[in-house]
């Protein structure tokens, strides 16, 4: 069976999918992927996405000032709801993140070659991610200028932070994931930084690209160490990120409080994370392959794959929902079974129907391929995931709070405006970061592209490999070392 | 710029597909070649071996340093919350393992990640903004879609006229001198 080079979507398991289309080889993919990074006019869409977001930013800035100068009273977080917009926005920014890991790691250890189109990216989305879940906890300390206080750094009170708390594994936990995943992006960048800096024309290109990849020269020498540099950060980013959004959950899991004391947050958790994660690479990508030409690259294959990942993860959601629910009956915990009463049919029911079905029912639309291969569709159903897993965390913080062991003690949350205006402001960071990689940086992992194309492995021209692609690092038997003619 | 008085630092052969690549890399190493070079534009699989490369040590170093990273976090625990600043919180006893047990994994993590990449680049001898290759027009398509083979004029077997002729023979697209400036 022969498919065309405009076609990689042949579900034959005896034929592995070509990952680059439209004949490309070495040059084309690099040409491809640089013309972004290189053009001369930046189409007025750039500019418009980039206005809005440096708008969102500043909302964004003018909120924290607010809040800065005047206090935490200018959110609506009150007893008994004090954790409120803050911990939302910041798990809901966390667990976006973890998609761009789980492609760049957890891929790259099953060998899972389409990452390569997206890895970069995706990767970019974490730290960005990340990047706007670390503000939220920063300032919901409340005087920030104490934040400080976090890390175990010597003072003069003679204090140390308490160890047995999970707020602080979360500090060790988000900053360690911090460290690593943009280490982890920027070493994998290094080889790309080289090659525009090769083809830079500028001055001012060729410096700084010149300055960021190090000296990079292609040696074979070096790429064996950071191959195997490369396998050692995946190895290690994958149980790292399993740990974040588990040490995340503890926060929850290890409190008393009804609906947030389960062992099964921690699984629930990461899968939820990955599940939006992956909602925000498509919503990010599907316009971006469109805008910038990368369809070749990023073709309909990839962006299947990825809503398969998400009808998997968004399955696991909505076991999640329907297990907590058994548990909380079989338990015989009269306090856990209203907990959890309360929240789907409670003052806040609207929000976890909007969370169920934005999480468990939508996402099964992508059981029809149609769906899953139609752009807009995906790109609909993708942030429709977005907004279900936002209110996810919405539904778990302020159900479980307002409404715990006294009746006496119950309320209402009620958001302010800086509340909905600091979120969305977060949105403006986050995309200006964005809008500004896809500018200046290489988007796609060149490298890692052409490491995977089937010249890479000396086969010439079209086709699929036969034999090859099912063990990724061994030498097609044609093309093991023949002896030199001195040596027969 | 006067290419005569430059002194030779190099021959470089240039490539067009892995196989060319992989079979001159043999050639190389079986004429006996000590300091030469393969630059390629991904890592290609199966070259370690076509140029008769040691396996890096790397892992252990990693290995090291995420041991260190787990007996930090543990050392940091232990002083802080049992010795230097004793405080019962909630009747649980100052040290207590399980409980410190996600902040020594995120230390290992840390400090094995960010030893792997300080060693990666130590390793190489990154960064090395200058190296006489980078004046050589050609070679700017060795990180784009071009693969070399460079063979430095420090090694006892390299001879002008004949490290030419020996690349020349390997059937590659051009071979051309690369100056040491």
């Amino acid at each position: 069976m022969s498919t065309g080079l405009s076609e990689n979507l042949s579900q034959d398991p005896r034929q592995r999918p070509t990952l680059v289309l439209g004949g490309k080889g070495f040059t084309e993919v690099t040409d491809t992927v640089c013309a972004v990074s290189e053009r001369r006019k930046w189409p007025a869409i750039w500019y418009i996405a980039f206005a809005c977001s440096l708008v969102l930013l500043g909302v964004l800035g003018a909120c924290l000032t607010y809040l800065i100068s005047t206090g935490i009273g200018v959110w609506g977080n009150n007893m008994p709801a004090a954790w409120g917009f803050p911990i939302v926005n910041f798990v809901f920014w966390v667990g976006i993140g973890h998609a761009g890991t789980l492609i760049s790691a957890v891929l790259f250890l099953f060998r899972q070659k389409w990452r390569t189109s997206i890895n970069r990216s995706a990767e970019a989305m974490t730290i960005f991610a990340v990047a706007c879940a670390g503000i939220f906890p920063a300032v919901h300390v409340g005087r920030v200028w104490l934040a400080y206080w976090l890390f175990p750094i010597p003072n003069q009170m003679s204090m140390w932070p308490n160890f047995r708390s999970p707020l602080l594994w979360d500090v060790f936990a988000v900053s360690t994931y911090a460290t690593v995943s943009s280490m982890f992006w920027y070493m994998g960048m290094i080889p790309d930084l080289a090659t525009l800096r090769d083809r830079a024309t500028g001055k001012a290109k060729q410096f700084f690209y010149g300055l960021f990849s190090l000296g990079w020269s292609g040696s074979n020498r070096h790429w064996l160490r950071f191959e195997r540099a490369y396998l050692l950060l995946a190895a290690l980013a994958t149980p790292l990120v399993l740990s974040v959004h588990s040490i995340v959950s503890f926060d929850f899991a290890v409190s008393i409080l009804p609906g947030w004391h389960t062992t099964i947050f921690p699984p629930y958790f990461v899968a939820g994370a990955i599940f939006s994660g992956f909602g925000m690479v498509m919503t990010i990508l599907i316009p971006c392959r469109s805008a910038f030409g990368l369809q070749d690259l990023i073709t309909t294959r990839h962006v299947e794959n990825m809503a398969k990942v998400i009808l998997v993860t968004g399955s696991m959601v909505g076991y999640s929902y329907t297990m907590e629910f058994f548990i909380a009956w079989y338990s015989g915990n009269l306090v856990e079974q209203f907990a959890f009463v309360n929240r789907s049919f409670g003052p806040y029911a609207w929000a976890y129907w909007t969370m169920f079905s934005c999480n468990a029912f939508i996402p099964q639309l992508f059981w029809f391929k149609k769906v899953r291969q139609t752009m807009l569709l995906a790109w609909i159903v993708s942030i429709l995931v977005n907004v279900g897993m936002w209110f996810e965390r919405f539904v778990i913080v302020v159900t479980s709070l307002t409404r715990d062991y006294l009746p006496s003690s119950w309320g209402m949350f009620r958001p302010t405006s800086i509340d909905f205006l600091t979120f969305l402001g977060s949105f403006g960071l986050f995309f200006t970061l964005f809008l500004l990689f896809v500018r200046f940086l290489p988007m796609v992992a060149m490298a890692e592209v052409r490491s995977v194309m089937p010249q890479a492995h000396g086969i010439v021209g079209e086709g699929h490999r036969p034999f090859g692609d099912y063990w990724p690092d061994s030498v097609h038997p044609e093309r093991q070392r023949k002896p030199s003619p001195e040596e027969e | 710029m006067n290419h005569d008085t430059a002194p030779l630092w190099g021959m470089m052969a240039e490539f067009d597909n892995v196989s060319d690549t992989l079979a001159a890399a043999e050639k190389t190493r079986d004429a006996g070649f000590k300091h030469w070079d393969t630059h390629t534009p991904f890592p290609v699989h199966g070259l370690c071996d076509a140029m008769g490369m040691r396996d890096t040590r790397l892992p252990w170093v990693v290995l090291t340093a995420g041991i260190t990273g787990a007996l930090f976090g543990l050392a940091l625990q232990y002083f802080t919350n049992a010795v230097d600043y004793p405080f019962v919180i909630s009747g649980k006893p100052l040290f207590s393992l399980p409980a410190n047990i996600p902040v020594v994994f995120e230390c290992t993590i840390l400090f094995a990640a960010l030893t792997a990449f300080k060693a990666m680049l130590v390793a190489n001898r990154l960064p090395q903004h200058h190296r006489p290759l980078f004046k050589k027009e050609r070679f700017r398509r060795a990180t784009q879609d071009r693969f070399f083979i460079v063979i430095e004029a420090a090694d006892p077997k390299f001879d002008a006229d004949r490290t030419r002729a020996f690349l020349e023979s390997l059937g590659g697209l051009s071979v051309e001198e690369v100056e040491d400036r």
